[in-house]
């Protein structure tokens, strides 16, 4: 077994896409309320995009949407180039993408080591396996310098229930890392993080490797602008405006509608 | 025992000497029970406390670590326990096929398992109660229909005579070989769920118990996964169910009846849902009620008839006091000990 998942590497020769993402006229209806209408967005691959918008924007229907949480109402989404619209949730993790929930949404009853080691495994081979693995197993390694990377070696053997909410917040962007992610979407991983834990996060971030892209959604617009190459607005549903984090920033109704906002 | 422990720097102890004390003492018990107790404990109450307690594990294992609460257990094993007499001899000559035991206790526990499967397939999509209902549904089919079936189930009185083949030249049903082949499929079946809840299937069993929407978002297709886990408890509830029909040399429609599934929920409940060794304790305090509880009714000078007011009065408390069971009362009970100790020192206050 192979420390980097396999079923990734070969997929990343056959399709080959220049766009890790490519979402086309998406629309989600929750009954007659339409959370998100009409995205159109792409991102490179390798690109590193943050996602602002004010409370009921639809950031995270758009994710759910993505990941196959839900599926889309209609539209298209195309994962590196696969038309991935109709696919379960688990078929897209299998193809490089993967994610981090707003609410942590963990395995209370195991431990941190269990919950990273599940996370490589549902990307690799063996998921079915009644055989317990060995000690020198590849994917227990892997486990331990995910674990080692968010900082949590102390309590890898600490039920996640056991866990403070910071720490909570670290094993679900280790669970993201796991496997040979290509696409990682964030969802708000610094809501609730103190600053010492949000700069650990930047740098987590700021620390990938460069082929790895992500989409982050963040209310911390210091935090989105330190580790985004590029910044979508979203307001209603709707892509609102796209630019370089300094365009945004300095847009006259992006401040209107947004910063204003957060300053009041 | 966590799954990714390490080997950790020093000298690690043989697994031999991790096992505790307490589980050698168990196991002295219950391989030197024929020499020191009769053929009717041997018999009655451990080669049902066994049988019971293995179907009840099959539910353990879902339940406890699949979050799956089913009620076809007790129909598979009786699904078994059927297609043994019907591929293999019974007192009914015109429908049991009379194949070797080597091909139809395979078939028995294949066509079991596929029923179960089947009946996990169906239920797996929901949720809780509706998977209570769902499964309890099909078990009160499966009883009307054996009932009312005479060409292969043989209706209202089933199959009598279905008894173990004579191997090795041991009568299988004879108290004390019976009890050591219970013993052995227990001992097997609790070993295997131990060994398998740390292994990635059980692993992820568990992951999908807590958050089947994060495992779908690790790559895991739950609903495969939970279907298995159905599969894997069928096995376990049909070789229950073969013993359990020896055990009876027959089988009715009554085995799988509303009340003997209920039983099986019981049983596991009383027990305790959370480690496999809880069936066990469960199936125990039944059989020793349903044993010896009409004695001490009629002591009282009640119906003997009763005893099922014990287990329910029982089943009762044990829910009320402790929500896992026997193994509740017994980690409370240990970790209240422990609190009273001395953190630091390990002495009692």
């Amino acid at each position: 077994m192979t420390l980097v998942e396999d079923s990734s590497a070969d997929r990343l020769g056959s399709v080959s896409s220049g766009n890790a993402l490519e979402l086309r006229g998406v629309t989600k209806m929750f009954g007659a309320l339409a959370a998100i209408s009409d995205i159109t967005l792409t991102v490179a691959s390798g690109e590193r995009r943050a996602v602002l918008g004010s409370n009921g924007a639809g950031k995270t229907t758009l994710f759910n949407c993505v990941t196959g949480d839900f599926l889309p109402t209609s539209g298209t989404i195309r994962l590196f180039g696969e038309d991935v619209s109709r696919f379960p949730a688990y078929e897209r993790i299998r193809r490089g993408l993967r994610r981090t929930y707003q609410i942590s949404l963990l395995f209370n009853g195991l431990t941190v080591a269990d919950n990273v080691y599940l996370a490589c495994r549902g990307v690799s081979r063996g998921r079915f396996s009644f055989l317990r693995p060995r000690e020198n197993d590849a994917l227990l390694t892997r486990a331990d310098e995910l674990i080692e990377a968010v900082h949590l070696s102390p309590w890898r053997d600490t039920a996640v229930a056991n866990l403070s909410y910071g720490q909570q917040r670290q094993l679900e962007i280790a669970l993201a890392l796991a496997g040979a992610p290509r696409i990682i979407l964030f969802d708000e991983p610094a809501a609730g993080l103190s600053p010492t834990e949000r700069s650990e996060l930047v740098a987590i971030l700021n620390g990938l490797p460069g082929h790895i892209g992500y989409i982050i959604i963040e209310h911390d617009m210091d935090v989105a602008l330190r580790v985004a190459e590029s910044v979508t607005m979203m307001h209603n549903g709707l892509v609102f405006k796209e630019g370089t984090p300094e365009e945004i920033e300095n847009d006259q109704e992006v401040q209107e509608l947004y910063l204003g906002d957060g300053h009041e | 025992m966590a799954l990714a422990e390490r080997p950790r720097p020093g000298v690690q102890p043989l697994w031999i000497e991790r096992i505790p004390a307490a589980w050698w003492a168990l196991a002295l018990i219950l391989l030197t029970m024929p020499a020191w107790a009769n053929n009717f404990i041997l018999f009655q109450v451990m080669g049902w406390t066994f049988i019971l307690g293995m179907i009840a594990l099959s539910l353990m294992f879902l339940a406890g670590y699949g979050g799956m609460v089913s009620l076809i257990q007790m129909s598979v094993a009786a699904m078994a326990g059927y297609m043994m007499a019907i591929f293999g001899n019974s007192g009914m000559g015109d429908i049991s096929m009379g194949l070797p035991w080597w091909l139809y206790l395979p078939i028995a526990i294949v066509i079991a398992a596929i029923f179960g499967t089947i009946v996990g397939a169906l239920a797996v999509r929901t949720e809780g109660i509706y998977t209570i209902m769902i499964t309890l549904a099909i078990a009160a089919a499966f009883f009307y229909f054996t009932r009312q079936n005479y060409t292969i189930f043989n209706g209202y009185s089933g199959f009598n005579l279905v008894v173990p083949p004579e191997l090795f030249g041991v009568d299988w049903r004879q108290p004390m070989p019976f009890y050591y082949l219970t013993l052995g499929c227990a001992v097997i079946c609790y070993a295997v769920v131990v060994y398998v809840s740390r292994a990635p299937f059980g692993l992820a069993l568990q992951g999908v118990r807590d958050n089947p929407r994060r495992m779908a978002a690790l790559g895991f297709n739950v609903t495969a996964h939970r279907i298995a886990a159905y599969t894997f408890a069928s096995v376990i509830a049909a070789i229950g169910g073969i013993l359990l029909v020896w055990q009876n040399a027959q089988i009715a429609p009554g085995t799988a009846g509303i009340p003997a599934v209920i039983d099986i929920l019981v049983i596991a409940v009383v027990g305790g849902i959370s480690r496999p060794i809880g069936p066990f304790i469960g199936a125990l305090i039944y059989v020793l009620l349903r044993t010896f509880s009409p004695d001490v009714l009629l002591a009282f000078g009640l119906s003997g008839e009763r005893f099922k007011l014990l287990i329910g009065l029982g089943f009762l408390a044990v829910v009320f006091f402790s929500p896992d069971g026997v193994l509740g009362l017994w980690e409370r009970w240990k970790s209240r000990r422990d609190r009273r100790r001395d953190p630091l020192t390990g002495a009692d206050e």
